[in-house]
């Protein structure tokens, strides 16, 4: 049975999965306490219940449980993360190197750095996303204290060689951070194999509640330290301040154990149906799949519908199907995408993306409804678009002056 | 941001969506935006000579939902109106027609400049001085 409307937006956030709701419950009313509260019943249930789930998140990633920092989500993750490597390290050096497809928690970090006296390089990307492991290594100077490089891209899944990032960083004395928050769940990941020293990552992209997440801080070879960005009770080893959101750990925890146990089903049946999704709408004319097919996520596409524009696109059928676009007609300053644009795409390829984000909860029907309405839909717009006509006429829309507003 | 009925009509049912013979003197063509920003419009309007009446316009647009709302709007206005008449729609009268958000508006304005650059395309190719027209500047 098709199940409408459809969501297709899970690098957004995903929908929480029941088990974790039910393994949640119980920390709101009945074991509600505190989990720092030493003296008393309440208190330790709670510390007990933040222990289990510190050990269900450092099992997915490889970790040892000391060294999972809960935070409030990615952005702080990145926050903590970068920042407190900046503070902590500053007898060392100052320069970061990062890259221009980061997500914003990552790129507006670097900048605040950067007003604060540090020192970032933004590395390009190819056509693909992906970063130039020469470019990374030359970037290296004697003041390079971290190598921020995301696991894998929030628009188009693109996923960066992690493994060669962390051992040209190894290789140099320099830490390595990475943004995991689309990756952690989805993907192996192995703080270990990977060589990652820092890692941010979150509950609701993983089927786990909202508000809450990890900071992944390395204890051993070498040893990391960050400096805490909040003060406070001195909570989860002086690095993070805050009572612990018991039963949002309780359920991130939860999220992370389904996910390491069900993720290699979960991914098979997935990059199946993004490929058959994909597929098919590659059979439109002037559709181009945005990033690397073969470095990517198993549930993500994103791809551009020449001539038609994103937004316009997706009212045709956004009653029944949730996606989003690189297109930013809605946002103030017009511009689309700058993961998009980064890739070498024109603006007018940005402004007519679509990202389809498959989860655990997407039906092989619920994907060939999708094929349908999309296709329909991109027919239907450029029937209607100047552009199309101009395209089919031969004429090159390139030499045409337009009127930039 | 929820669109309102009015927009979601128009872009399930455009009307006037086509295009007209541009080499007939008595057809305007403007062509308006750029694909860069996501909205183009091209909207056309034919003339009956002897009465400078609006007898037939068509559309086609790129753009989001609203754009294509306003321009399916402009020209449902443009017909029957006299060149002169069509010169007097503003866009704040679609914004107000279509309810469109303020983040919307600059949709209006390329309508407008649409409808405006074809009347001028018409003047221009039947020897009458094109009309200048004050710069709106809200896109």
């Amino acid at each position: 049975m098709l199940k409408l409307p459809i969501y297709l937006d899970n690098n957004a956030t995903t929908p929480m999965d029941p088990r974790v709701l039910e393994a949640m419950i119980p920390y709101f009313t009945e074991h509600f306490g505190n989990a720092a509260s030493r003296n008393h019943s309440f208190g330790w249930q709670a510390e007990e219940a933040v222990d289990y789930a510190r050990e269900q998140v450092a099992k997915l990633i490889g970790a040892d449980p000391k060294e999972i920092i809960f935070t409030s989500g990615a952005t702080e993750g990145d926050n903590l993360g970068i920042k407190g490597v900046f503070e902590m390290y500053a007898s060392k050096g100052n320069h970061i190197i990062t890259c221009t497809t980061e997500h914003k928690a990552v790129l507006d970090t670097c900048k605040h750095i950067e007003r604060q006296g540090g020192e970032v390089t933004y590395l390009e990307v190819n056509p693909e996303g992906l970063i130039d492991l020469k470019q990374l290594e030359a970037a290296i100077k004697p003041t390079t204290i971290l190598i921020a490089i995301m696991y894998a891209n929030n628009e188009i899944g693109v996923v960066q060689p992690v493994k060669e990032i962390s051992a040209i960083a190894r290789k140099h004395g320099v830490l390595f951070f990475t943004d995991g928050t689309q990756a952690v769940g989805k993907i192996p990941v192995d703080v270990n194999k990977d060589g990652i020293d820092i890692m941010a990552f979150t509950g609701h992209k993983m089927y786990g509640p909202k508000g809450v997440g990890a900071l992944y801080v390395r204890r051993k070879n070498p040893r990391v330290k960050v400096t805490a960005q909040m003060d406070g009770g001195g909570h989860e080893r002086g690095m993070r301040s805050g009572t612990l959101n018991v039963p949002g750990i309780v359920g991130f925890g939860k999220a992370c154990e389904l996910a390491r146990l069900e993720m290699a089903d979960d991914a098979a049946r997935l990059s199946k149906l993004r490929d058959k999704l994909e597929n098919a709408l590659m059979q439109l004319e002037e559709a181009y799949v945005n990033g690397s097919r073969e470095h990517r996520l198993p549930h993500v596409s994103n791809i551009s519908f020449k001539y038609v524009e994103g937004e316009g696109l997706m009212m045709g059928f956004n009653k029944n199907i949730a996606l989003s676009s690189g297109s930013a007609c809605t946002s103030a300053s017009l511009e689309p995408s700058y993961v998009l644009k980064a890739l070498g795409l024109g603006d007018d390829l940005a402004h007519s993306s679509l990202r389809f984000g498959l989860g655990r909860f997407t039906t092989e029907e619920q994907i060939d409804y999708t094929i349908k309405a999309v296709s329909d839909t991109v027919i239907k717009l450029r029937e209607m678009s100047p552009l199309w006509e101009m395209f089919k006429e031969g004429i090159d829309l390139n030499s045409i002056e337009w009127a930039h507003h | 941001m929820a669109y309102s009925e009015k927009v979601i009509d128009h872009y399930n049912n455009p009307k006037n969506v086509g295009t007209l013979d541009k080499a007939k003197k008595n057809v305007g063509t403007g062509l308006v935006g750029a694909p860069e920003c996501g909205d183009v419009m091209r909207l056309q309007i034919e003339v009956d000579d002897t009465t400078g009446v609006i007898t037939d316009a068509k559309f086609k647009t790129f753009g989001c939902g609203s754009a294509i709302a306003s321009s399916s709007l402009a020209t449902e206005w443009l017909k029957g109106k006299t060149v002169d008449q069509a010169v007097a729609i503003d866009n704040m009268d679609l914004v107000e027609e279509l309810n469109l958000p303020p983040v919307k508006i600059h949709c209006s304005v390329l309508a407008e400049d649409a409808i405006k650059a074809a009347i001028n395309d018409y003047r221009k190719k039947n020897g009458l001085e094109e009309l200048v027209f004050e710069e709106k500047g809200v896109h």
